[in-house]
């Protein structure tokens, strides 16, 4: 079974219309913008709001691994001996801990799932399962997951890096209507500087859905620093106009620092901090760059 | 701001009447007491009540302004406020109150103190309406009323709470004559023994005919006298047209449109003006009623589609010109807002159920775009024939934020009425009013009695039926909280405290309806409200063809959460003992971090599409539906409920200690059936499934409020998905929505700085409000509620 950190309904800009989005624990990238910085690893993790917290000790004594201490006025975990039970959650006044990373057997999933079912109808919508990086969790669970869902006529799209074995996708496929497939930059070496790895998988993954006919909504994350140029942009549209690779829709993502807040909870710090969004004007002006290359649909955000 | 509707002269009418303060005038108490002291006695209470009416339009001051295209006023001038002493005789210290408080004040000439006291309080004081309430009821209902468990409606203001059809626009008060006489010519002395009591009243409506009719004729001929001296050819042609429509309405049924708006005005007076009464009244299905009117003047050429808005422009400052009656007390407490509630319902469907929105439909919806005013309130009903066009329209307006249109179930709505007995054509004729009340329109008198405070009701069942803020034993001895061994003794508790306040009330407002159907008659409205000619009875006695009452209960989120955070914590979970849980409770949760969090954010809460708290939200819902509905009132109806607040979830709030769902004391409960403050975390689908758990169609309306900030519903995909987020929750028959788009920063900004944000109009309950007129404790609340965001 796979760890799952969220299940967040109403989302709108994660495909077609009203849908509930599951964010799966564990990722193989480790681009540096990332904004959800706690469904990289693979464990479970106990989430500390640190700045809010006053210090009364409540946590202190309930910890069985005996992680937390007091310096300072606040409560600091020692990540190390931290076993992420999420005892101390109870024990919290302030409500600052939780753990990011909760199983769910399959029924109770798609239970969960189903909730919004006559949202989905009305508006096109459905589930997108998301991470993280849904293709690297537990294959079986998640071939039963699509599977349970397809069943029900719910719509699944998978938002996904790319960056997993082919063979997962296929055993997905036949039960997925679209996949939102990120695609960054075209030069592996500078692939690998931001993001930990080069693009190769990333690539070939796409070239195979495509001719095994998936749906795919493009999504390039748009970073000035990273992929924000001329020369970038249309690295990618030469790309996908070489591969003749079959695309419904191009979504350009302004990069966004709403995730830095999460790194602190979870001990880390945030290196994306240099990043900025090109203006409104590149990227309005990306936009035309893939409109003179033929392609229709295509949009700035999700 | 885009203004493209809005010419010089709507701008300037709708200025003056923002800027114009309201006032106190006592012309129309006045001449009520001469035609009292004149004739009491000697006439008959309905043919009084006319004779009353008659008189002050006989005789008051006129007034038509500067551009005006539609005329009349209630008092001197916009923003006159008359007083109605025959149901609440305001002492010297209201009078003082009213005119030196901070918000809803209303300024007082300094003449008319003097007026007050020598000559309105000394005939009045106690023959009102609210002196003969209070010193009808029992010591019981009397305690619990000061206590905050329920409020009265009929203390200060009459019953009303209805809407003009579309008889208003076939007949002239001529014709209404006629009709009165053949009632008259056809009593039957021989053996109906109401037969006297009856022609009273039909008496009584004569004279009403004739009051507005003379009203009619006052302003033709004060409309052609400024012509005479008016210099500009334009405007001479204007006045001289206003007179030539003044010639036909009210007398004779309106022959264009400008002329059916102007017939609306003159009825809208006419009740507003013969008692106060709550809800003003209401235009209801007015794109379907002057859709004809528009129609026929487009073809004839005399009509295009600027004019027509122009008209309709010309309307909306009439109706913000009216601030509700003035209000003291709990009264205001409960409605603490200018706003009159005059209500329309734009869209639906048509009496023989088919798409209702028309052209004039689409011109409402611009016309509430530009004018962006509190009154009246505006909604659309949505059905599931409306075209989607219509529903994005709506959506694009409401998404700027201030809080209109707020958006009904067309589909709901009739079954509701259906229900509650209605035929299928009055039922599709019927609608909402008020904030979100269902009522068949022009063909019932749907009363509210009051809020009822429910979590209140809870919070005595802990205590052994005792109220530890009033210092007063108030309901039954049932038993301490420690004294309740399993949730389900607990619950029968208060079950059994529910129903005891229940009788108290109904029996209180059993009581009241009687003294309002001996003293008050309403002949004027009983003349436009079906079948009062036919019966000879009135408005107030049971005229209408349908009488309903309605007990709107307030707190569904708060008592939800405060069960289930006994049932979780004490009974189910045992994370604490109840003796833990009544200190934390009586210290105000101080000291009792551990207990504030369990309760506040490791339960199940209400909102979030979780069954474990959804089905106790049932539970209570249920139980007070079934206590409520089906009791038989004095006017031959029954009680139904609805579920909403106006502001009186502040008033209940402040009456409280802290609850066991973590609210501190003092702080407002919940509103309508919206989740508690912060309990709802699950996104706005998550809040409409928990909320159309109720069975919406057994009430006679329920109220959600949504809060959205902006970048939500921003974009095409942010309007497409507001409206589908509509649809559904009208698919599950979710009865009424409305939303606030407005970022948590700009209202906490309009707190400190009231000056620069002067025109910020936010949803408050079933109406919309300047938010620089609410409380600070109901700004605190708006600025509370969930905001539903998402990344």
């Amino acid at each position: 079974m796979s760890l799952i950190t969220d299940i967040q309904k109403y989302s709108i800009h994660d495909g077609d219309g009203i849908r509930t989005t599951v964010f799966f624990k564990g990722c193989n990238l480790r681009c540096t913008w990332c904004h959800n910085p706690e469904t990289q690893s693979y464990k479970k993790e106990l989430l500390f709001d640190e700045d809010r917290c006053v210090g009364c000790g409540s946590c202190v004594p309930v910890c069985p691994s005996r992680a937390i201490t007091l310096e300072r006025g606040k409560a600091v975990t020692d990540r190390k001996k931290c076993t992420a039970c999420g005892k101390c959650t109870d024990y919290c006044n302030l409500n600052l801990r939780e753990v990011a990373g909760k199983e769910y057997p399959v029924d109770q999933l798609v239970k969960e799932l189903r909730k919004d079912e006559m949202f989905y109808e009305e508006s096109g919508g459905g589930v997108t399962l998301s991470g993280g990086e849904v293709m690297l969790a537990d294959i079986d669970y998640l071939e039963e997951l699509v599977k349970k869902l397809h069943h029900f006529g719910i719509s699944v799209t998978v938002d996904t890096c790319g960056q997993a074995p082919y063979e997962n996708y296929e055993r997905i496929l036949p039960y997925v209507d679209t996949f939102l497939y990120d695609i960054k930059l075209m030069d592996s070496e500078i692939h690998k500087k931001y993001m930990g790895t080069g693009n190769e998988l990333i690539l070939s993954n796409l070239e195979k859905l495509s001719r095994d006919g998936a749906r795919l909504y493009i999504r390039i994350p748009t970073v000035k620093e990273v992929n924000g140029s001329d020369e970038a942009m249309k690295a990618i549209i030469n790309y996908l106009l070489e591969k003749n690779i079959h695309v419904t829709r191009v979504n350009l993502l302004p990069y966004h620092n709403t995730g830095s807040g999460k790194y602190m909870k979870i001990g880390k710090n945030y290196e994306g901090a240099d990043l900025h969004a090109p203006d409104k004007e590149e990227m309005n002006h990306f936009v035309e760059l893939f409109r003179e290359a033929g392609f229709h649909n295509i949009k700035i955000g999700g | 701001m885009e203004e493209k509707g809005m010419n010089a002269r709507i701008k300037a009418l709708r200025q003056l009447s923002l800027d114009t303060p309201a006032h106190i005038d006592l012309t129309r108490a006045i001449s009520e007491t001469e035609t009292y002291k004149k004739y009491e006695g000697e006439l008959s209470i309905p043919e009084l009540r006319g004779q009353v009416l008659k008189d002050y339009f006989a005789t008051k001051q006129l007034y038509i302004g500067d551009g005006e295209l539609i005329v009349g006023e209630k008092g001197d001038s916009p923003q006159a406020s008359p007083t109605f002493p025959e149901l609440c005789c305001h002492t010297m210290e209201d009078m003082h109150v009213m005119n030196d408080r901070e918000l809803i004040s209303f300024k007082v000439k300094e003449e008319d103190y003097k007026i007050q006291e020598d000559t309105i309080i000394p005939y009045w004081k106690n023959r009102s309406i609210r002196h003969k309430i209070i010193s009808n009821m029992t010591p019981e209902w009397q305690a619990s009323y000061e206590a905050g468990i329920f409020t009265e409606f009929m203390e200060q203001r009459g019953p009303g709470h209805t809407v003009g059809s579309v008889k208003i626009y076939e007949k002239g008060f001529l014709d209404y004559k006629d009709d009165i006489q053949k009632s008259l010519d056809s009593l039957d002395f021989m053996n109906d023994t109401e037969a006297l009591d009856k022609k009273n009243e039909l008496e009584g409506m004569k004279l009403a005919c004739d009051a507005i009719m003379i009203l009619g004729e006052r302003y033709a001929a004060y409309a052609r006298e400024l012509a005479e001296k008016e210099t500009d050819p334009k405007r001479k042609e204007e006045l001289l047209q206003i007179a030539a429509n003044c010639d036909v309405v009210p007398a004779h049924k309106p022959q264009t449109y400008w002329q059916a708006l102007q017939m609306y005005w003159f009825v809208h007076m006419g009740v507003t003006t013969e008692l106060n009464p709550w809800d003003a009244y209401s235009p209801g299905r007015l794109d379907q009623h002057l859709n004809p009117f528009y129609e026929r003047d487009v073809e004839a050429g005399i009509l295009d589609d600027d004019k027509a808005l122009e008209l309709l422009e010309c309307l909306w400052v009439k109706f913000n010109n009216q601030p509700a009656p003035p209000k003291v007390g709990i009264t205001l407490k409960e409605s603490s807002t200018y706003t009159d509630f005059a209500n329309l319902n734009t869209g639906g469907i048509t009496p023989t159920g088919e798409n209702g929105v028309n052209n004039v439909s689409y011109l409402i919806l611009d016309c509430m775009d530009d004018m962006k005013l509190l009154q009246p309130s505006s909604n659309v009903q949505i059905s599931k024939k409306t075209p989607q066009k219509f529903l994005k329209r709506a959506c694009e307006i409401s998404r700027k934020g201030w809080g209109q249109p707020a958006f009904y179930n067309t589909d709901a709505i009739v079954q509701e009425l259906l229900n509650a007995g209605k035929s299928l054509e009055d039922a599709r004729r019927g609608g909402t009013s008020g904030c979100v009340e269902t009522g068949a329109f022009g063909n019932e008198a749907y009363i509210l009695t009051g809020y009822f405070n429910i979590p209140k009701i809870f919070e005595l069942t802990l205590n052994n039926g005792y109220d530890k803020v009033a210092g007063k034993q108030l309901g039954l001895k049932l038993g301490y909280a420690v004294d309740f061994k399993t949730y389900g003794e607990l619950y029968d508790a208060f079950k059994k405290q529910m129903k005891y306040f229940i009788d108290v009330k109904i029996q209180g407002s059993n009581v009241i309806e009687k003294i309002y159907a001996e003293n008050m008659p309403a002949p004027f409205l009983s003349i436009i409200t079906n079948d009062c000619i036919s019966k000879g009875k009135d408005y107030n006695g049971g005229g209408a063809r349908y009488n309903t009452k309605y007990l709107q209960g307030v707190g569904i989120g708060t008592i939800t959460d405060c069960l289930t955070a006994v049932k979780y914590n004490v009974y189910d979970k045992k994370t604490f003992k109840m003796e833990e849980l009544m200190q934390a409770l009586d210290d105000n949760f101080e000291g009792h971090d551990r207990i504030l969090n369990l309760v506040r954010n490791k339960i199940p809460k209400y909102g979030n599409d979780d069954d474990y708290a959804d089905d106790i939200m049932k539970s209570v819902f249920e139980f007070y539906r079934n206590e409520v509905t089906g009791r038989p009132n004095m006017l031959g109806g029954k009680y139904r409920i609805n579920m909403l607040p106006t502001t009186c979830h502040v008033y209940f709030g402040d009456v409280m200690l802290a609850s066991a769902n973590g609210r501190l004391a003092h702080k407002p409960v919940s509103e309508g059936i919206s989740p508690e403050k912060g309990a709802d975390t699950n996104g706005p689908t998550a809040v409409v499934k928990s909320c159309a758990k109720m069975d919406h169609l057994q009430t006679g309306g329920t109220l959600l409020n949504q809060k959205f900030t902006p970048s939500v519903v921003a974009g095409e995909e942010g309007l497409e998905q507001m409206a589908n987020l509509v649809r559904t929750y009208f698919n599950m028959d979710g009865h009424h929505i409305q939303f606030n788009v407005i970022d948590k920063e700009t209202l906490i900004n309009a707190q400190k700085h009231p000056e620069d944000y002067k025109d910020l109009i936010v949803r408050v309950a079933g109406y919309s409000d300047h938010f620089r007129n609410l409380s600070k404790a109901l700004q605190d609340e708006i600025i509370e509620r969930t905001e539903q965001s998402f990344n």
